[in-house]
């Protein structure tokens, strides 16, 4: 991974290039980061820098977490996830990761907890297709069959079937940087972005690219 | 919010064009044909103005050798140029879709005058 930063979702928009084609936008606030620590290979077994983002009351900071921010003299933040880079080294705890790290037409992969839809069936929720509505059919929105018989006598694992749809996390890939905003710490990513409005995403260098 | 009303601030014309629905008017349309641009112009009747903010569209109804054609055109897109009022017509509601189903004397919208 080359970079990464954490980031909030805000919304969706539409822009226009200078030809006059429309662009739709999901609008993210990224950043400002602080690197809260380096973990190492000598005390953690691992290289990672640990971000931080987002504001927070003091009086919501756990005695615990407040001694780790001290520990690094890092401001209270909300949300702590660690990334692997590349050029690890070159980081120090305390330094700023802003929005600017990404450059317009950069391709970027972002994770987030996407909608929750609740139990769905396997209509939704595996876009299978329902059987006939009429001429006698009993047989509507079901998920067919279970597999083959007495040999293996059960369902494989994985089989698709009803189930929780939605709330878990999910990474789009591959997705266009359109516009940096460092001022406003505000990227614009071209097309939609999991997650409902307000969601805490991570956006990363993609590994497509 | 407030970010997301700059973003369509910033895309928005400034001064978007004036007009109503049942208004005749002439867009002038930019094409691009290789390298060359020119402006086309689209003359009809405006059946509707639907949306708002940077998304709003409005749809421009004319005749054209016998068939009714219609385009719809975002009215804060770089490639409308400007938009010309021909003729100012009295309408009694917003959207004029049963303009679609009248042909010749019947399709008609009154002219307002001030």
């Amino acid at each position: 991974m080359k970079k990464a930063i954490i980031g909030r979702k805000i919304g969706m928009t539409q822009i226009f290039t200078d030809n006059g084609t429309v662009i739709p936008v999901t609008v993210v606030e990224a950043g400002p980061c602080v690197v809260l620590q380096k973990k190492t290979i000598e005390t953690d077994g691992y290289e990672a820098l640990q971000l931080a983002f987002g504001e927070v009351k003091e009086r919501r900071m756990t005695k615990p977490l407040k001694g780790h921010y001290d520990k690094n003299s890092v401001e209270y933040k909300k949300v702590i996830r660690e990334f692997k880079l590349d050029d690890y080294a070159s980081y120090e705890t305390g330094q700023l990761i802003q929005a600017d790290v990404f450059e317009a037409g950069e391709r970027v992969d972002i994770s987030g907890t996407s909608k929750g839809k609740g139990f769905q069936g396997v209509i939704k929720r595996h876009n299978q297709s329902r059987g006939p509505m009429a001429h006698g059919s009993k047989y509507h929105r079901r998920p067919g069959s279970m597999g083959a018989s007495s040999s293996p006598s059960r369902v494989f694992k994985g089989k698709k079937l009803p189930g929780q749809m939605g709330n878990k996390n999910v990474t789009a890939v591959n997705l266009e940087v359109v516009k940096v905003d460092v001022e406003n710490n505000v990227l614009l990513i071209k097309g939609a972005v999991p997650g409902i409005r307000g969601a805490l995403i991570t956006i990363k260098s993609s590994v497509k690219a | 919010m407030d970010i997301i009303k700059k973003i369509q601030l910033e895309n928005m014309k400034a001064e978007p064009p004036k007009f109503n629905v049942g208004d005749t008017v002439k867009v002038h349309v930019k094409v691009i044909e290789g390298k060359k641009e020119r402006i086309q112009i689209f003359e009809g009747i405006v059946l509707k103005r639907q949306n708002g903010g940077v998304g709003e569209t409005f749809t421009v109804r004319k005749i054209s050798s016998g068939f009714g054609v219609e385009r719809t055109f975002l009215i804060h897109s770089p490639k409308i140029e400007k938009v010309d009022v021909v003729r100012r017509g009295k309408v009694r509601r917003a959207k004029l879709n049963y303009l679609r189903d009248r042909v010749g004397k019947s399709a008609k919208v009154k002219e307002k005058r001030a």
